[in-house]
Parts: structure tokens; sequence; C-alpha cells
């Protein structure tokens, strides 16, 4: 089953990467205001079912894909993730 | 009592590169010491530990996120739970963090440049295993060198690590080099003996290579590691 992971810096943590992202857009003369990086994690993992494999993400992110004190994380899972 | 010189584990992990350095300056200062490859699920019989610089598993994810989980590491965290004695320098100092031995986390430099020069840090404690032979106060000129080196923590956990007074290093006033949350260039746990820092004390401990400096911090951990191993004699 496939599942996809969305890990962005944490609310209120300064992201350097996400002010050069906007710094280089608005040079573009694109109207923005806020830019924040985060990562994408792409899985192919063996579960029995969408509520199993979102569980075993869970646990994959609280373990390893994620730091909770510096980042949040969305789980996406299913054919069409 | 100085010729009995402690043994100091160094952990090599792929992509470590300043495990030699460590090895060396440590040789010098009077510990014996031994290299302990990432894959081995124990410890030699050591008095202390430290975690060299470098760029562990290439930073893959975050620094130090999958090092944490090194067969070596299950190791050292028992150690290190068990009241050993563990320094972690740079990518050490992450290594940490990531496996929740030390508080808080480190992030990219908020220049988003890699910084490498020598620069002041002052030692805010002088009464810790690793900052013994310093004074408080006292500024010491040691290197850093990384990507990585932004130590975060919220309000809230800033205020428990100062509160318990944690922090050992700050950057001089005006010389913080990557925007870490305080200044801080080092801290301990609440037990006081795991310490990381992102200066790089190996690469100070003579004034030949622009500092002799490191040599205090490196001196003061294998004294307290020499008292170990006197006290297990």
């Amino acid at each position: 089953m496939r599942a996809t992971v969305l890990v962005r810096p944490k609310e209120g943590i300064l992201d350097p990467q996400g002010q050069a992202v906007e710094s280089s857009l608005r040079q573009l003369g694109f109207p923005v205001d806020d830019a924040r990086v985060g990562r994408v994690i792409d899985l192919e993992i063996d579960a029995k079912d969408a509520d199993a494999a979102r569980a075993e993400v869970e646990l994959m992110c609280e373990r390893l894909l994620a730091n909770p004190l510096i980042e949040s994380y969305e789980i996406d899972v299913g054919d069409d993730a | 009592m100085s010729e009995i010189r402690p043994r100091v584990g160094v952990v090599v992990f792929p992509g470590s590169n300043d495990d030699r350095d460590a090895a060396w300056s440590l040789t010098a200062l009077g510990a014996e010491v031994k290299m302990v490859w990432y894959a081995d699920a124990e410890l030699p019989a050591v008095d202390a530990v430290v975690l060299p610089g470098g760029f562990s598993y290439g930073d893959y994810l975050r620094a130090g996120a999958i090092a944490r989980f090194a067969p070596a590491m299950r190791a050292v965290a028992d150690f290190a739970v068990g009241g050993g004695l563990v320094l972690g320098i740079c990518n050490g100092f992450q290594v940490l963090c990531e496996a929740g031995l030390l508080p808080g986390a480190l992030r990219p430099n908020t220049s988003l440049s890699f910084v490498c020069r020598d620069l002041r840090v002052r030692v805010e404690r002088a009464d810790t295993p690793f900052t013994a032979r310093c004074e408080q106060g006292q500024l010491l000129t040691i290197p850093v060198k990384h990507g990585d080196g932004c130590w975060f923590a919220t309000p809230e956990l800033l205020s428990e690590v100062e509160e318990n007074d944690q922090i050992v290093l700050r950057y001089a006033e005006g010389g913080n080099p990557n925007g870490s949350v305080a200044d801080v260039a080092g801290v301990v746990n609440a037990d006081g003996n795991v310490m990381g820092l992102m200066p790089h004390p190996e690469h100070a401990v003579d004034p030949l290579l622009g500092s002799g400096d490191g040599a205090l911090v490196l001196a003061s951990f294998i004294d307290a590691a020499r008292d170990r191993t006197l006290a297990h004699a």
C-alpha cells in the first residue's frame, strides 16, 4: 500500500530555507508573503488495510521521520496517496 | 596518578570525519582510545565515550537522526543512562539530541551558510566533568564548522534548561555563528554526565593550530574519566 508523509517545520519555528525561497520568489515578482519548506516521503508498505497502514506510518513518524520538537507531520494513505 | 590512562571510546559512524582527530587529541592528552565501530552492539570496557564530528549517514533526513539507531548508539544510550560520561562534538551533539539524551534539536544555521572559523565561547559552568579545568566566565577560542548548528528549544524547554543550569557554553556576545536560541553552544543533561557542543575542542589542542583552549575541555573530560577508572579499580 502507498503512503505519503508530509513533514513540515512546526508553526513558529524559524525556517531559513523557507525565507530564502520567499525572498527569491519576491525577487521574481511573485506576491509571496510567506514560504515554508518541508519534506515529502513516499512509502510503499505491507499492511492489511488503510487503518493498519496509517498506524504503522504514525509510528515511523514518531520514531524517525519527524522530530516532534521541531516538526509536524501529515499522513496520507491509500492508492491515490 | 596522572600516568593512569583512562579508556575512552570514540564511536565511528559511516560519515564520521573527526573521529581520528578526536582520537589523536584524546591520546595526546592522556587517554587510551578505543575506536568503536557503529555496528557493534556492545561497547568495549571504557570509562567514557566520545561521539565525534562529521556527517553520519550523510546527514540524511536530519543530522543525527539515523545514527541514533545504530547498534553502537543503543549501547551508548545504556551507558549514558547508567551514568557513563558521554561527550558529543558537533555531529555527536546532533546525535545526542536526536536520541533524546540531550535537550533541544539542531536546525540549519539561520544564515543557511556553512560556517568554518575560530570563535569565542564563554564558559557558563566550570563545575561539570567537561569544564572543570576552565574558569567560570572564561572565554575559549575553539573552531566551529557546521551547517546545522542552530540549537533550538521551545520557550518552555529553554526555561527548564536554564533553571536546571544545563547551559555550559555560550557563544561570546555578538559572535553567534548559527542563530542558536540563547546563544547556546553546549549543554549538559540534567544529571550532568552527558554533554554536547557544536565547537570542536579536538581541533584546538595546540597553539600551533591556532588555539590550545579545546584541550581544557578534553582534559577535564579525561580527568573525570580517570576518576571513574580509579573508582572501579
